[in-house]
């Protein structure tokens, strides 16, 4: 018989603490959707996803039910849309977009990713008009998210896809400023991308995955800084770090259920769980006050990096046992407007981006839901991917770009997007002109890193 | 399949009783109860079986929420899994 304690620790948990699995995606290939007419191409596409995920959303539901596990999204990522393209040249990419959002409001997920391109050695044919698109794709619909990977450990850095989203960040903030400029929120730039991401803007289906298959993204920073501010007074940094990993593996075994259960309701195979810990606007839901509460006055102040190198490799050492398959981002992550606290520490100054920059290193992802003034260049959203990409090319890990031009605001100023997106102050950026360097185009070669074999 | 019905609130009379009614009338089995009561904070936990329920599941949460209403307590029914594969290696 399970223990009292334990039955009541789990209901708090959910409770109290905003545990919650964050989504569930199901991955769906589009590699025999190709075709060289486009409006049959997106016809395909359309059916497809729809047939594969016609119950996505009712047997999240249904889990939902029985398990009395908050499963906040369910989602869907497919093939990179620069692949499904390639075939249609001279036409406009933009309709697979329209028939991803179609199949999302038919279906009743929160987002659907993959209008992306896989870039980080070079165009291939159907990448340079999908990356074009991008900006016009992301305003004109709802749902779709997209995400370009520029560089890689292996392949190095490709500076003029570089040099180019530099423009496309910028165009899609402007072409939606109307709106927040909410379309820079579901574009993300990637260096060495996942290829069984769960999580937006930047889950894509990668091309050595199954045809289909079920990725499970768990959350739950206010459990572990639950966990610290109940027991951790007075304890050192190796218990802090024991306290971290034996929460995260209840967390994420909360995740391989969810996972198996869906996979076997909808007759998918099971992928990989994320072991994310993924923050949200909810007061308590926030990786920056986990590592207030492990003793920093406020996040951002020095000593923010070695608390979250330790946060990060404590949840991955935590959930590594919990789950049968580890993949994803996994760690901790750090977007800034998604998370009360980093607000907060935006907010008074204390954290700004070039803190957020080195903290990148040690955590799963990278610059994140970062909101800049409105005048930055096109060249300086560059740089800014460019040394992003760097960190990521040299640790042989993933880091991304997600930057939120704020058309018409300056320094200071708040940018509102509402829901799981939260709010961010606009932050100010770094002077100097790094225009010659960006417009050199070329690549950064491969590190020694890369030459394993 | 098994369920966890927790009740956790304030003491009052006829917490168990009321639960066991609405378990009862849905043809659910109790297979085992714990209860305690630490100062007047009420917390009960039943293992229920819930395969031969004459209702959905999402009926009985509904009729067991009810109950929590009207004794002003909180109720929970969840899979039993969910805890095991928590709380257990």
């Amino acid at each position: 018989m399970l223990e009292t304690k334990d039955i009541l620790e789990t209901i708090n948990m959910i409770d109290n603490e905003n545990l919650d699995v964050r989504t569930i995606t199901m991955g769906i290939s589009l590699l025999d959707c190709l075709d060289e007419d486009i409006d049959k191409a997106c016809a395909k596409v359309y059916d497809k996803i729809c047939r594969n995920a016609k119950d996505l959303v009712k047997t999240g539901e249904d889990i939902e039910r029985e398990y009395g596990i908050p499963i906040i999204n369910k989602r869907i990522s497919v093939t990179p849309i620069g692949m499904v393209a390639a075939p249609c040249q001279s036409k406009n990419p933009v309709k697979f977009a329209y028939a991803l959002d179609k199949a999302a409001k038919e279906l009743g997920v929160n987002f659907i990713g993959g209008y992306s391109a896989l870039v980080q050695k070079g165009f291939s044919s159907g990448d340079y008009a999908l990356i074009e698109s991008i900006p016009q794709a992301l305003s004109e619909t709802d749902f779709v998210c997209s995400s370009v990977n520029i560089g890689s450990t292996k392949a190095g850095i490709n500076m003029d896809a570089v040099k180019m989203m530099g423009g496309i960040v910028k165009k899609t903030a402007e072409i939606t400023a109307d709106r927040n400029c909410i379309g820079a929120a579901k574009l993300v730039v990637f260096c060495n991308a996942p290829e069984d991401n769960p999580f937006m803007a930047g889950a894509f289906h990668g091309v050595g995955e199954a045809d289909t298959v079920i990725n499970v993204g768990v959350s739950g920073p206010g459990v572990v800084r639950a966990a610290l501010a109940k027991n951790g007074a007075g304890k050192d940094i190796t218990e802090i770090a024991d306290m971290v990993k034996k929460t995260a593996f209840k967390i994420t075994r909360m995740g391989q259920l969810v996972a198996k259960e869906a996979s076997k309701r909808l007759y998918v195979p099971f992928g990989i769980v994320d072991l994310s810990l993924a923050p949200t606007p909810a007061v308590g839901d926030s990786v920056a006050y986990i590592l207030e509460e492990m003793g920093l006055e406020t996040c951002g102040c020095h000593g923010t990096t070695a608390a979250l190198a330790l946060l990060n490799d404590a949840v991955k050492k935590g959930g590594v046992m919990a789950s049968s398959h580890v993949g994803g981002l996994s760690g901790a992550f750090i977007p800034v407007s998604e998370d009360a606290g980093m607000i907060a520490a935006a907010k008074c100054g204390r954290l700004d981006i070039t803190k957020l920059e080195s903290m990148t290193a040690v955590c799963s992802v990278g610059l994140d839901m970062i909101v800049v003034p409105g005048d930055i260049t096109p060249e300086m959203i560059s740089a800014i991917i460019a040394d992003e990409a760097a960190i990521g090319m040299v640790n042989t890990k993933t880091t991304a770009v997600r930057l939120i031009p704020a058309i018409g605001r300056k320094a200071g100023d708040m940018l509102e997007f509402g829901g799981l997106l939260g709010s961010g102050p606009v932050m100010p950026v770094r002077d100097g002109s790094p225009d010659v360097f960006i417009h050199r185009g070329g690549r950064i070669p491969a590190p020694l890193q890369a030459l394993k074999n | 399949m098994k369920a966890i019905i927790t009740v956790i609130g304030k003491d009052t009379v006829g917490i168990l009783a009321k639960v066991s009614d609405t378990c009862a009338k849905a043809d659910v089995n109790i297979v085992e109860v714990t209860q305690s009561v630490l100062q007047d904070m009420f917390a009960m936990i039943m293992l229920v079986e819930i395969s031969k329920a004459n209702i959905g599941f999402e009926q009985l949460k509904e009729n067991l929420n009810r109950v929590g209403e009207e004794t002003a307590t909180k109720i929970h029914i969840m899979h039993e899994d969910i805890f095991n594969s928590m709380h257990k290696i």
